[in-house]
């Protein structure tokens, strides 16, 4: 068996939804994601279009991240998902290093790697990724890529010819593919990031990996003596925006 | 911002997207390159030296050759361990070592390297000073042994030269970053090793002879030049990688760490190539000193650009 994914771009109308469930599902910590759309605009007014492109791990047959984590914590399931075991991480950061693909990212509550596991956890029980359950035009599609009567095999075998897998130059035998893609969504060097054009955001960079509070002293005390990286939870953003209406209230503003 | 800008026709503007990861590896690793280039390059030279000259010549080599390499190799492992966001389990690399990565590999060797050179570090100090803890039974014992520090030193002479090295095949393996490929990031840790291993054994010089003086010059002058010489054929000449192409443009361009890079080529590698060239005939002690000065402040600033330039590029 070997699981793969495939997503249909041309079916993808960008809700990011499957983002959502991704974060709901694992629990994925403010500024971090599994799994992002990315907007990509092409052509010149008034003959533009808008693609929408769902980037996460693409759980190569030949992984970077897994040849580079000196413990192991990346590592192979019999089923073809390279998975993480965060209790082993070390934090290195090599695993970001070596992905191609940028799906890898540090956890700023665990401070270990973390990405993408196709939702190991649900696949063990029979279960579908959630990714794949949110998507109301089923524009994602997973299943064992082995399996020749399997729905994922049957559409790459429909669509021979137009399907795409992301930099395989890199030889990382990626088992993500991609329909309806072309150069400019899918090859990073093929699209700008202007400063200006995004729709809600401005080009943004994180200003650190992992928890911005983690000073040197702070990486040997708070594991043994508990710190700030005890109660720098989601929750406590919640209860930070909380006091922050709470103040709105009290000075007569909008909730 | 001028949003009356059209956008070409031919080329795809990004429009929403999350935050990108800035710099993953920073400083620390830097310093920590740099720190074991010392660590393992006063070994290399060192042992150099005593191939080609009696070790009379060079008095103070014995002892201080080990501390020094003993010192750098702590702060490189003192700044690999910080580096890690879950220090404490560095102790995982030995209990679950997974043997295709480099970084395991370098953890083990490098340990090995480090506690090696701590006892060829004890045993030279205490045979330099013979008075020191004279009756103390641990020092008598330790001098007792000192024919040991003969015995392990081609070992460590030759592991130096993997634990110098696995460094580039870390670069090697990190495969989203076409920048470092593993030949030329080997030759050039070793000259690395080599340029601050020379530097370092300058500034301890002073009572050696001529004649080893004028050595340390040439193994300097050689290093920067080949080195300098690969730098600038990775900078100008690496056409056939799309990624590596876009990144060097970007710096070319007069980006971000373009002004480092130069400033570390005069300061790290021109400057103390002509000092070292001319004091291999007419040996300046004082112009000596201020090239491996040049050198060792050069050659931070130059690992520095080199680590942090692929990380611009966004790959996804």
């Amino acid at each position: 068996m070997k699981l793969g994914f495939l997503v249909d771009l041309n079916l993808c109308m960008g809700c990011k939804g499957c983002e959502i469930a991704c974060k709901v599902e694992n629990e994925v910590p403010l500024s971090s994601w599994r799994l992002r759309v990315k907007y990509i605009d092409m052509g010149t007014f008034p003959d533009t279009s808008r693609s929408f492109t769902p980037l996460r791990c693409n759980h190569c047959e030949n992984a970077p991240c897994e040849r580079i984590c000196p413990v192991s914590a990346l590592h192979y399931l019999d089923n073809g998902i390279v998975n993480i075991d965060s209790a082993r991480c070390i934090g290195c950061a090599g695993c970001m290093m070596a992905c191609p693909y940028g799906a890898i990212y540090m956890d700023p509550e665990s401070n270990t790697a973390d990405k993408c596991t196709y939702c190991a956890h649900r696949v063990e029980s029979g279960l579908m990724p959630a990714c794949v359950v949110a998507c109301p035009v089923e524009a994602n599609i997973f299943g064992d890529v082995e399996d020749e009567t399997s729905h994922i095999s049957r559409y790459i075998m429909e669509h021979r010819g137009a399907v795409q897998v992301r930099k395989p130059e890199k030889h990382t035998d990626p088992k993500h593919y991609y329909v309806g893609g072309g150069n400019q969504t899918l090859n990073p060097l093929a699209h700008e990031r202007i400063e200006g054009y995004g729709l809600f955001n401005n080009i943004t960079t994180l200003d650190t990996i992992g928890d911005p509070n983690h000073s040197i002293l702070d990486r040997f005390i708070t594991p043994i003596f508990g710190g700030h990286n005890d109660h720098l939870t989601n929750e406590s953003f919640l209860e930070f925006e909380q006091g922050q209406d709470e103040n709105k209230k009290e000075k007569g503003g909008h909730h | 911002m001028d949003h009356g800008t059209v956008i070409e026709a031919t080329k795809a503007v990004v429009t929403l997207d999350i935050a990108l990861p800035g710099i993953i590896w920073g400083w620390m690793i830097t310093l920590n390159m740099w720190a074991k280039s010392i660590g393992t390059g006063v070994v290399l030279v060192g042992a150099f030296l005593l191939h080609r000259h009696k070790k009379e010549e060079m008095p103070n080599l014995r002892w201080l050759m080990p501390l020094i390499s003993f010192i750098a190799l702590n702060i490189f492992l003192f700044f690999t361990l910080i580096d890690l966001h879950q220090p404490l389990r560095m102790i995982n690399i030995f209990l679950h070592p997974h043997w295709t990565s480099a970084i395991t590999v370098g953890a083990w060797m490098a340990s090995l390297f480090t506690g090696l050179i701590m006892l060829m570090a004890v045993i030279g100090a205490f045979d330099a000073f013979p008075d020191f803890r004279r009756h103390c039974s641990i020092a008598k014992s330790v001098r007792a042994k000192s024919s040991l520090y003969e015995k392990v030193f081609p070992f460590v002479v030759f592991l130096a030269l993997p634990v110098t090295m696995y460094t580039a095949i870390i670069m090697a393996q990190s495969s989203a970053r076409e920048l470092w490929v593993g030949a030329p990031e080997l030759i050039q840790m070793l000259l690395a090793a080599f340029m601050v291993g020379s530097a370092s054994l300058i500034l301890i010089s002073e009572k050696w002879s001529a004649e080893v003086k004028k050595d340390l010059a040439m193994i300097l002058a050689f290093s920067v030049a080949f080195s300098f010489t690969m730098y600038m054929g990775e900078y100008f000449f690496s056409f056939k990688a799309a990624e590596v192409e876009a990144t060097l443009a970007f710096v070319h361009s007069g980006g971000a760490y373009n002004v480092q890079f130069w400033f570390a080529m005069v300061l790290g590698f021109i400057i103390p190539f002509f000092i070292a060239k001319g004091s291999m005939t007419n040996y300046n002690p004082t112009l000596m000193r201020f090239a491996a000065v040049t050198t060792l402040i050069g050659l931070y600033m130059a690992k520095d650009v080199w680590l942090k330039i692929p990380q611009l590029l966004p790959l996804s």
